[in-house]
């Protein structure tokens, strides 16, 4: 405001000083009156109420359902559940949780060799070395391809293109290689920008100052960078790997890998009902809520530690 | 290959030896330096002899700090030359890594790396840059906190340190690279007043021990007590430069009369 120092603005000013008394008594009470032990009380007996109506009208809605028979029947089958459990050879029956640690041996090994592909494109996006043009450029394109491609269709390309190409050593692989090849790639790209994300994260006066040490660019990024960049990451990480936990079922439309959602397709096909597909879902969630709950107690802990290093400058 | 390359120049070598040569530490002729059209260095001259202690003084954003960048590499120059040693740095195939080993440089907010203790960043440097055995860069870096009072830190993350601490680690992490000269950047402006003190001690410590040292500072009575010479810069030119009892107490340029003026009013001198 072009007022301030004129007498008209001291004025203004004035005014708005006089405005500004203290606040009326009882200004800052909640709406609901109480004090603040009583608060929380009554706040827990809100949610406790609260919980218990949701969870009563989802029931209902549940059991008194015009078809709800019919989805217990076909989706919530006891028996039928525990027989896709464990399998039956003898009815033609796969077993579920077989499947599961076929899912997660996929799943182990994927990782770790996405954890390892995708540094490697991070850092050759990061690189400034003139040299290493084409391959920044390379990490550009893959990583803008693989990102916007389905998994489904990355999956479909690899599982029938790479035997249709008879390539020695490379046509002849099982589905279950095939079926990494595709989650890899895929996911490689998602997680290099995640990498990336963290190396831009690290603030440029680190960089400096190990440059200022007589460090290449190179070795800046490997021992002060990286270091700081993983720490930053990891629970964004985690999250891709929950995702590419329950990814590695789509594995199962390459027909041969019969990991879990593999078996519960030929069981429920066997069986007639959907009993196995919850099955499935219920184990992949016994995998993925664990790894939930840790990348949730690793996000507090680091803004635990934010908070703490928040006075590092006294 | 001139000046800094592979085969001649400054590697390897103890600094000292240049120092004795005789040439002039640092040299710059006609540095210019312009971030987009904003021009931060408009022509600088200026010699620094061995073992001399120069303070850059001046307003915020007349280049001090970007001058001390640019004398070890970290802002490329658009114009003139720099020499360290005799050696032009500023020439093409000058490997600014062994430049860099040369000379320390001490920052305004530390910089210390958050992920190593005290003694991991002093020996970083020394065992990836100057290919020191662990066991060599940790004896030196132990030598060199015991002589600054930090022995207790040297397990300690950087976060546990107070300000004053943090700096002391910085300045010791740029002398275990032992350079033969060292660029402090306005090293106290992030302290708090009653950490400055033990901060300024270190640098008195360098100095009297022969340190050739360009220092950019806002700490005018440090200035007057330590430097050679004294240089005011503005706009991105040194106006006015000699030895501090001259500068401060009967300064010739108007700017520099000006500059001086508000640094008293402000009860800075």
């Amino acid at each position: 405001m072009p007022l301030r120092g004129s007498r008209e603005g001291a004025y203004l000013d004035e005014q708005i000083l006089l405005a500004a008394g203290a606040p009326p008594p009882g200004a800052f009470a909640a709406g609901g009156g109480g004090s603040r032990l009583f608060g929380g009380r009554r706040a827990a007996a809100v949610s406790t109420v609260s919980t218990v109506v949701f969870l009563g009208v989802v029931v209902v809605l549940f059991v008194f359902a015009p078809g709800a028979a019919a989805v217990r029947h076909t989706f919530f089958n006891p028996q039928q559940m525990w027989q896709a459990f464990r399998g039956d050879p003898s009815k033609g029956l796969y077993s579920v949780g077989k499947g599961l640690i076929l899912n997660v041996e996929m799943f182990l090994i994927a990782e770790v060799l996405i954890l390892f592909c995708a540094l490697v494109i991070a850092v050759l996006r990061q690189l400034r070395n003139p040299v290493l043009f084409p391959f920044r450029m390379l990490a550009v394109i893959y990583t803008d391809v693989f990102r916007g491609v389905p998994l489904i269709i990355v999956i479909f390309a690899i599982g029938f293109g790479a035997p249709a190409l008879y390539i020695r050593g490379i046509s002849t692989q099982s589905d279950f290689v095939y079926g990494i090849a595709a989650l890899v790639l895929s996911y490689s790209a998602y997680v290099a920008e995640v990498y990336r994300a963290g190396i831009n994260s690290v603030h440029q006066s680190q960089v400096a100052a190990a440059r200022s040490l007589g460090l290449s660019q190179w070795k800046s990024l490997r021992y002060v960078v990286l270091p700081q960049a993983v720490r930053t990451v990891i629970p964004p990480l985690l999250n891709d790997f929950i995702s590419l936990q329950k990814d590695t079922a789509l594995v199962s439309t390459l027909g041969a890998v019969i990991e879990a959602n593999r078996a519960a397709q030929i069981d429920s096909s066997t069986l007639f009902v959907y009993s196995s597909y919850t099955v499935a879902a219920l184990l992949f969630l016994c995998l993925t809520i664990p790894l939930a709950r840790f990348t949730d107690h690793l996000i507090a802990r680091d803004v635990g530690r934010r908070m703490a290093g928040g006075g590092a400058i006294r | 290959m001139t000046g800094l390359g592979a085969t001649g120049g400054l590697e390897g070598g103890e600094p000292g030896e240049y120092q004795a040569a005789g040439e002039e530490a640092i040299r710059l002729e006609g540095v210019h330096k312009s971030f987009g059209d904003l021009g931060v260095l408009r022509g600088i001259d200026l010699s620094v002899a061995p073992h001399e202690v120069i303070c850059l003084i001046g307003a915020s954003g007349s280049g001090k700090s970007t001058l001390l960048r640019c004398v070890n590499l970290l802002e490329p120059v658009n114009e003139g030359r720099i020499f360290l040693w005799g050696h032009d740095v500023t020439s093409a195939g000058v490997d600014e890594n062994a430049v860099r080993r040369h000379i320390g440089i001490v920052f305004q907010s530390f910089n210390l790396f958050p992920h190593m203790t005290v003694l991991r960043n002093i020996t970083l440097g020394p065992t990836r840059v100057l290919g020191l055995s662990r066991d060599d860069a940790e004896d030196r870096g132990r030598a060199l906190l015991s002589r600054f009072g930090l022995s207790e830190k040297k397990d300690d993350y950087p976060d546990r340190l107070s300000g004053g601490q943090q700096q002391r680690v910085a300045i010791v992490r740029a002398l275990a690279m032992q350079p033969g000269i060292m660029l402090l950047d306005e090293v106290t402006s992030a302290l708090d007043p009653e950490l400055v003190a033990e901060v300024l001690g270190v640098i008195g410590e360098l100095a009297s021990a022969g340190m050739t040292m360009l220092i950019a500072t806002h700490e005018m009575g440090f200035a007057r007590d330590i430097a050679d010479r004294v240089c005011f810069l503005d706009e991105g030119v040194i106006l006015e430069q000699g030895p501090p009892k001259q500068v401060f107490t009967a300064p010739v340029n108007s700017r520099t009369q000006q500059f001086l003026r508000r640094i008293v009013e402000a009860g800075r001198l």
